[in-house]
């Protein structure tokens, strides 16, 4: 018997209209649709062994705009305050408190501190697929300077709260200009700035999220957004194949389509 | 400030006139030879050990637990001073009940700034699943262990509040078992107030807040972390007392919303668990993934209202450290009464001239994490080493946020039976408190713990402290003397 809980359906904001979603399971099953904490679509099952595999095709067209990374017109179910806790996915080190205090220092205003954190990030850190895993946390990835999405945001959420900014993690998808096809969805982070709210940074592309980015949840860090958590009883070996494609609708408007 | 520095005893009481509740015990030790105390405790601690044995089966870590130390003499409270502590916890656990639920809903309290917003948000026991989440009668706390302390004969002070799953109340029920076999004479000079029917009110409780929906008998379970957990002792004994089943997170599933119980006869519904695991292991799909002592949907289930989690996720909250110092104000707030307990006057190192303070009287005060139990993470200044003192000092000026400071109280002190004699040792009290659907209730009693060793002020089993059976007395001319002595 396997449980499964999707957060896989973006929701409108200001930057994204959301035209059309569906989620598809190939197995018998009643798909619960809740909010969760945060705020995020939330999609559960449960389905009766035995099992060889369970397949989960979503689809969806969404119409996005570029607000130079803000985040307004979401769904708040906290304030900001609430995205000052600290998770054992986001524990600064010594390491990244220095870091950030020193990378912050060189600017003023919050604003300002946190694309200097985004610009410094971005510069000193590789991607690399091979170091990090799914359980990695900022610390580690501090020490490697290598990482993927997952790590640089929540590396930017331990750095944007440590010099006092409320920060949260997003999933979501990239459209890429070089291919439609990709092992993964997508992750950046926001951080609470007074008197604008919510911005969001990508320290993977080293700017603010814009029209090619599709959000789908938020969260003190993955494991609150992470699109797919499962368990199941009995079984030995268990894989997970992921194929995202996401890709600029053949219109003339500015709206894309994704499916994984 | 004087009472607390001059030391209080149970038995003698400030001008060294024996004290009424005492009288008895105390006339009947002078008449006692110490070889018969002596032979007593030698069989206290062979009915421990052979109760002991019974529970050993489940691996060495749990005989080990098993032998925390008994002393044989009874800690004896007059029903009136009964009756004082048991109004002040029945209000203290409706002004946690009450707070939890509008920090869960409303946060009325947050808004009237009361309690600063960033200490719950902030707090790593608040939990932003339960947000905006009703649960059964709006209890959250169902069974509380407040930690209770007295410096004089006038009044009790609160030490903290356990409201996630204190454990402790297996050391009540067996001591009083103990205490029944080896001393019949004793309760036969003392009426003592019963406790035996503790399981029954703990049922009672339980079944009181089944989900609405439930309409005949709810099934109830308790649900441990396993038998490396070092209370699984007690949750075996709790289990077989309750008649309910003990099960571990593998013997539960989920479908549909629905807990459900594997059974030799097919997959049986859960009501309502006694769940004596913390909130991060509960459920892997929403706290730590990997968590195997959790049931995968839980959260899921329990959202939807199909079933009772006591005490209810997201708690602990109300019970840490930082909390504490402002329960004075939550009572006042959701209640409009003042408390009847009073808390121990406490400094929040958060607060520059508090800290500052602090850091000038280290060597006079006890300092605690908010977020530590069980007697670790803390600085007992009169006891410590230079070092220790010095190792505090940067610890509060690194995070000062972490810490309170509180006087080092005066604790009362009970006699104890020793192999030289009887002698005086600080002592503090863990009731415990149940609050349902059908009311709050106490039973007339507690844990009462001991510190063993001579002037030592720690108390926790952790750390080398033992316990005692708690009587409740009866006997109304203890109280009448008690009131002319007041």
């Amino acid at each position: 018997m396997a449980v499964q809980h999707l957060r896989l359906t973006p929701r409108n904001y200001d930057g994204q209209h959301v035209v059309d979603w569906r989620i598809d399971v190939d197995r018998d099953c009643r798909l619960v649709q809740s909010e969760d904490a945060f705020g995020n679509m939330l999609h559960r099952f449960s389905v009766d062994g035995p099992l060889e595999s369970i397949s989960t095709v979503v689809e969806g067209e969404v119409t996005t705009f570029d607000t130079a990374g803000v985040a307004s017109g979401a769904v708040e179910r906290f304030p900001p305050i609430v995205y000052m806790r600290e998770t054992p996915l986001t524990a600064p080190s010594a390491g990244i408190s220095e870091f950030a205090r020193k990378t912050a220092s060189k600017e003023s205003g919050a604003l300002g501190k946190l694309h200097a954190l985004l610009g410094a990030l971005h510069e000193s850190f590789t991607f690399d697929a091979d170091v990090t895993h799914a359980a990695t946390t900022a610390a580690e990835c501090f020490e490697h300077r290598m990482g993927v999405c997952q790590d640089f945001a929540h590396l930017f959420i331990a750095c944007a709260r440590e010099i006092g900014a409320p920060a949260r993690y997003v999933s979501g998808y990239f459209l890429r200009a070089d291919a439609e096809d990709q092992v993964a969805g997508h992750a950046w982070a926001e951080a609470y700035v007074e008197d604008l709210g919510w911005v969001g940074f990508d320290p993977a592309h080293g700017v603010s999220p814009h029209e090619n980015h599709v959000r789908v949840a938020v969260a003190l860090d993955y494991l609150g957004a992470a699109p797919i958590r499962g368990a199941r009883s009995g079984g030995a070996e268990e894989t997970m194949d992921v194929k995202v494609r996401v890709a600029q609708m053949p219109v003339f408007s500015q709206s894309q389509s994704q499916s994984q | 400030m004087d009472s607390r520095l001059t030391q209080f005893d149970e038995l003698a009481g400030a001008d060294g006139r024996i004290r009424a509740p005492y009288r008895k015990l105390s006339r009947w030790l002078a008449e006692t030879p110490p070889e018969l105390l002596a032979s007593r405790r030698e069989q206290a601690e062979l009915l421990f050990r052979r109760i002991g044995i019974t529970f050993a089966v489940y691996g060495a870590q749990e005989a080990t637990e098993r032998l925390i130390p008994f002393d044989i003499l009874p800690r004896i409270l007059a029903r009136s001073e009964w009756t004082t502590l048991e109004k002040g916890l029945i209000q203290r656990v409706a002004a946690l009940n009450a707070f939890l639920a509008d920090i869960y809903g409303a946060g009325e309290i947050l808004k009237a700034g009361v309690v600063p917003a960033d200490l719950v948000y902030r707090n790593p026991a608040y939990c932003p699943e339960m947000a905006g989440r009703r649960v059964p009668y709006d209890i959250f706390v169902h069974i509380a262990g407040v930690d209770i302390v007295r410096t004089d004969d006038q009044g009790f002070f609160v030490l903290e509040d356990n409201a996630r799953t204190p454990s402790g109340v297996s050391y009540m029920l067996e001591n009083r078992e103990v205490m029944m076999r080896l001393f019949p004479e004793l309760f036969a000079l003392h009426r003592v107030a019963p406790i035996e029917n503790y399981p029954d009110e703990l049922l009672a409780t339980l079944r009181s807040v089944a989900p609405p929906s439930v309409n005949s008998d709810p099934t109830i379970v308790l649900m441990t972390p396993g038998q490396y957990n070092s209370a699984f002792y007690e949750h075996s004994f709790l289990a077989d007392k309750l008649g309910v089943e003990l099960v571990e997170g593998r013997d539960l599933f989920v479908r549909d919303d629905v807990v459900y119980m594997r059974t030799t006869e097919g997959p049986r519904r859960v009501d309502v668990i006694y769940r004596r695991i913390d909130d991060d292991f509960l459920d892997p799909l929403c706290f730590r993934p990997d968590s195997a002592l959790g049931v995968a949907g839980l959260m899921g289930a329990y959202h939807a209202g199909n079933v009772t989690l006591a005490n209810a996720v997201g708690a602990g909250a109300a019970d840490d450290k930082a909390m504490y110092t402002y329960m004075p104000d939550i009572i006042k707030f959701y209640l409009g009464e003042a408390p009847l307990l009073q808390n121990v006057p406490t400094f929040r190192c958060r607060e520059d001239e508090a800290l500052a303070y602090v850091l000038d009287h280290l060597e006079e005060l006890v300092v605690k994490e908010v977020n530590g139990s069980g007697g670790y993470g803390m600085l007992v200044g009169p006891h410590a080493s230079k070092a220790q003192i010095e190792e505090f000092r940067a610890k509060l000026k690194a995070h000062p946020q972490n810490f309170i400071a509180q006087p080092t109280l005066a604790l009362s002190t009970c006699p104890i039976a020793l192999a030289s004699g009887v002698a005086p040792r600080h002592v503090d009290l863990r009731p415990f408190v149940l609050q349902g659907a059908n009311g709050a209730r106490v039973v007339p009693g507690g844990l009462t713990r001991v510190a063993m060793t001579e002037k030592s002020l720690v108390v926790n089993s952790s750390q080398g402290g033992g316990t005692k059976d708690t009587w409740v007395i009866d006997d109304a001319w203890v109280d009448e003397e008690a009131m002319g002595q007041a």
